[in-house]
């Protein structure tokens, strides 16, 4: 017991300006009911659990980055993602249940290769109309001399490749670059329409289906959106929808517009992409490596640029990422792009085209798609609201029918602490983004338990003290010394496993941890700084120390027949 | 309330006492018992896993009450059957609460489950806003097991290292391990026998146990400590003064578990009634079980193994071995005076008189020799024969009056 005389008065008014000075701040942040979470109002939420060994923070914190790009893209306000532990990715989309949104999520293999019909620097074969069926490029049959792989030449590009992007990357070959330039350099458009963005009716003829012509040959529809296209403000991925069979107009990530000819290898038939110096060089390059089929495709673009300014682009998830020129014929499907790189750029890039447009994979099996309909989350929000206030009242009835006078403590108690544990959540919804969810809300109800149980243990020990002779107001203070430790070491456990429980829980679950974990901390604040001293001050009164039938604690109450020597009474 | 006070005071002070300590094996045999009938019923039943570990899509329509019924379900099961899609064709339909109506069916892909939906929808004349769904892919689950048993893992490390550090007591530690693992097995037992469905919110459930368990049961091993901190000054054995313990918390536990399971069964009958399946009812039903084991284990399971583990302890024998000196002592206070008989020679051996049995032997035990006399200067202090103990006072304000000639003149 502390040398100095108890003030419990003093500790009381704290404790309270402390509340006040809690809500005082929840005036100021001016809402006065917290956020609910996705069960209790309704919304989408889609949980991904990343596969593979190599997840790390940054590549989960980059694929949340991407992902969040992507949904909050396709038209969905308010979207909010996450990471939670170390491997899984929550999307939540309050108020709106889209399950198809799924789909945009998850969606892996992103990455297209694409040839480029024209560029806002390169406009030439979009300037007019006409119709000049192309010859089709000659798939020389010369086979190189040479195919080493391990020869790369990242030298300048001999075609004099002006590629207009400021890392201006270029591809050099794997092999000599003594292909045969194939494909005419016709600059007549074709005529067949096709507007590239949204919903266009299937591009006639045949060309769309033969992009290294098309490519020369732009239909005048595509030409015409490619002209009314804007591209968004720098940072921002424009808003396309990429749809590999037809061509597309795009931008990177300069505000440099492209129009693209349908896709001509899709990303998995990458098999590896790295960034490195290679020999003789000083400068970062990318080295692909495609597989099989992606050879063959690769082989028939390289015949058809190798010598000429066209480029091709490498299209993630609908924005252009690089546009190499080609500066050699590569017939192995070991490519390199080189360029201006600096370390960083490179390693990005490569891990772009390792990924497809996610660094991390996340399959199929491991994602967790949920929606709750706006009813479903009115029932839940009642029946959780039902509960709390049935579970409160009964516990409130009992206190009171067993410890009457000091009942009354534990009704004040109870209240003070639902007082905080509001203006808290009230709080942490404002500052930390806490959404109050179902389990939450039943975490709070299993916390009523806990406080009242300390008050249980108190009053039990100060019942315990009086039978052993000691006065009532004794009782109160050795009562409280003993059941202090036996409180702190209980609450301590209990937020042990809340905290486990948080950081290894997934999903919804951390909702009821978190109220766990802050019901408990509010049940020690309340025991230490109110209900002891409110059980301090009340020994005070006559009603209490004298062992009045009211007051819980007379002589009936505690099981004696008469109150032991010592007690007042 | 008065009976139970008096209960409450008599257990305190050791008026009435129930055996917990002693009768151990009888505990020890009926939760055995449960246990067996627990991990039985996991092996024999095995776990019904909710689609959350299995893998597949939930529909959960919410209709008006009327219209939660049999008929409405059985309906809906033909509609859904009836879609042509493959995953669909054999849905598990129930009604869930009085409010809803629950459609499972295997993993769908975006477009078939669209179209489950919107023929949901169509049968139910539910509007879109009544629907919600969920669709989990197969190795959701076990990603969430893999890190529930993680989770387990660290904390009863961090548990074990906690109980140690408070207690300064190793065997607490295992005791409080063994009723731990005593309250998740009755639970998860619980679950295979009733058959409910298992999901994420059963394994929070049943996490969460662990804190409340270990909750209790550090609360009674507090009280345990306590009395057993001074054997040899309190006169009792540890199994004595470890029942007395229990005891004294019986009806704190009691109490306790009144309260914590008040709230819980309000979720769970709020969960069954107006929710039906759902995480509420998951969580609740584990939560509910797990206490209410963990009330049980903290009194009948954790401290007659406590006594039992330390039972080997040498302090603790000593303490067994005087207690049991001192009931043969108090059984007959005075068995070692001689009892008188007229012939008695006056400063005879004790056991001469003809009337005692037992005594017949002529030398009967000497006294011991005595201490010898103070002699010299100032006082002789004889041997002590037990360590000084603090005495009864102690701790307590003692009057210290000075002696007179020391007061002064007034």
């Amino acid at each position: 017991m502390a040398s100095h005389r108890y003030r419990p008065g003093r500790t009381v008014v704290i404790f309270f300006a402390g509340l006040a000075i809690a809500f005082g701040l929840v005036a100021l942040a001016g809402s006065w009911t917290p956020r609910l979470g996705l069960d209790l109002q309704g919304g989408t939420r889609i949980s991904l659990v990343a596969s593979g060994d190599d997840v790390t923070q940054e590549s989960l914190q980059e694929a949340a980055a991407i992902i969040d790009s992507r949904v909050n893209g396709s038209g969905v306000s308010e979207a909010e993602v996450t990471t939670q532990g170390e491997r899984t990715v929550v999307v939540e989309i309050p108020g709106e249940t889209r399950p198809e949104l799924e789909e945009t999520v998850k969606r892996q293999a992103q990455l297209r290769f694409r040839v480029v019909a024209c560029t806002t620097a390169d406009p030439s074969a979009c300037g007019g109309a006409g119709a000049t069926p192309l010859a089709p490029g000659s798939q020389a049959p010369g086979q190189p001399a040479v195919p080493g792989s391990g020869a790369t030449v990242p030298s300048a590009p001999e075609s004099g490749s002006s590629t207009p992007k400021n890392r201006a990357p270029f591809l050099s070959t794997g092999e000599q670059n003594d292909g045969q330039q194939g494909g005419d350099q016709s600059e007549e458009p074709s005529e067949s329409p096709s507007p590239s963005e949204t919903a266009q009716p299937s591009p006639e003829g045949d060309l769309v289906d033969e992009p290294l012509q098309w490519m020369n040959n732009p239909d005048p529809a595509s030409v015409q959106a490619f002209n009314e296209f804007e591209c968004p403000p720098q940072g921002q991925a424009p808003a396309v929808e990429d749809d590999p069979d037809k061509p597309l107009v795009t931008c990177d990530d300069q505000g440099m517009k492209y129009l693209l000819s349908a896709s001509m290898i899709e990303g998995t038939n990458l098999q590896s992409a790295s960034a490195g110096i290679p020999d003789q060089s000083v400068n970062w390059a990318v080295d692909l490596k495609f597989d099989g089929a992606g050879t063959d495709d690769f082989t028939q673009i390289s015949r058809t640029l190798y010598n000429t300014e066209k480029q091709f682009a490498i299209v993630l998830d609908g924005q252009v990422i690089s546009a190499p020129t080609m500066n050699g014929i590569i017939t192995n499907g070991e490519a390199q792009i080189t360029g201006d790189f600096s370390e960083a750029e490179a390693t990005s890039l490569s891990t772009s085209l390792k990924f497809g447009a996610l660094p991390i994979q996340f399959s199929d099996d491991l994602i967790e798609t949920q929606t709750v309909g706006p009813s479903l989350a009115g029932n839940q929000l009642s029946a959780g609201l039902a509960a709390g206030g049935l579970g409160l009242g009964l516990v409130m009835i009992y206190c009171m029918l067993y410890y009457r006078g000091l009942g009354i403590v534990v009704l004040a108690s109870l209240f003070v602490a639902a007082a905080w544990t509001y203006a808290l959540v009230l709080l942490l919804s404002e500052s930390a983004g806490f959404a109050l969810s179902l389990p939450g809300v039943a975490g709070l109800i299993v916390g009523v338990g806990i406080t009242a149980d300390s008050f249980i243990v108190y009053f039990e020990r100060v019942r315990d003290e009086m039978r052993d002779g000691k006065s009532m107001r004794v009782a109160c203070e050795s009562g409280w010394h003993r059941a202090r430790n036996t409180c702190l070491a209980a609450d301590a456990v209990s937020l042990l496993a809340a905290v486990v429980l948080y950081i290894f829980a997934t999903g919804v679950v951390r909702g009821f941890a978190f109220a766990l974990g802050l019901s408990t901390l509010i049940d020690l604040a309340v025991f230490f700084w109110f209900t002891h001293p409110m059980v301090s001050w009340l020994a005070r009164f006559k009603l209490f120390n004298r062992g009045h039938k009211l007051s819980g604690l007379d002589a009936e109450s505690l099981g004696l027949d008469r109150y032991p020597m010592g007690a007042k009474a | 309330m008065g009976k139970f006070s008096r209960l409450g005071n008599d257990l305190y002070s050791g008026q009435k006492s129930i055996d917990f300590v002693g009768r151990r094996w009888l505990w020890y045999a009926i939760s055995a018992l449960i246990v067996a009938v627990a991990v039985g019923g996991l092996v024999g039943k095995g776990i019904n896993y909710g689609i959350e570990f299995t893998g597949g899509a939930e529909y959960r329509v919410s209709l008006p009450a009327d219209q939660v019924d049999q008929d409405t379900a059985d309906e809906l099961r033909e509609a859904v059957a009836g879609t042509d899609i493959d995953n669909a064709s054999s849905p598990v339909v129930t009604t869930s609460g009085n409010e809803a109506i629950l459609i499972q069916t295997e993993p769908l892909s975006d477009t078939e489950s669209e179209e489950v939906a919107q023929t949901i929808l169509d049968a139910t004349g539910a509007s879109s806003d009544d629907l919600s769904q969920s669709e989990i892919g197969a190795s959701w689950g076990q990603e969430v097991a893999e890190r529930a048993l993680l989770g387990l893992a660290v904390f009863l490390v961090l548990v074990v290292l906690f109980i140690w550090a408070y207690f300064r007591q190793w065997k607490m530690s295992v005791a409080a391990l063994v009723a731990l693992a005593h309250d998740v097995i009755i639970t998860i037992g619980v679950y295979a026998l009733s058959g409910f469905e298992v999901s994420p919110a059963t394994v929070t459930g049943i996490l969460t146990i662990l804190g409340f368990s270990l909750y209790d049961t550090v609360v009674v091993f507090d009280k345990v400590r306590e009395n057993t901190a001074d054997l040899r000054g309190s006169r009792q054995t540890y199994a004595k003064a470890a029942n007395l313990a229990v005891n004294q918390t019986l009806v704190r536990s009691i109490n306790t578990s009144i309260v914590a399971l008040i709230p819980v069964a309000c979720i769970l009958y709020v969960g069954v009634v107006r929710l039906g399946t759902g995480s509420l009812k998951d969580l609740a039903l584990a939560l509910f079980v797990g206490m209410a084991a963990g009330v049980y284990s903290s009194v009948f399971i954790a401290t007659p193994l406590l006594a039992h583990l330390k039972a080997r302890e040498s302090e603790v024998l000593l303490a067994e071995k005087r207690d049991k000196a001192r009931r043969r002592a108090m059984a007959d206070r005075y068995a070692a005076v001689p009892a008188f008989t007229e012939d008695m020679p006056v400063a005879d051996e004790p056991g001469a008189g003809p009337e005692r049995p037992g005594s017949q032997e002529p030398s009967a035990p000497a006294a011991p020799p005595r201490a010898p006399e103070a002699s010299g200067r100032g006082r002789v202090a004889p041997a002590p024969q037990r360590p000084v103990q603090k005495s009864a006072a102690s701790g307590r304000q003692q009057p210290s009056r000075q002696p007179r000639s020391k007061r002064g003149r007034k």
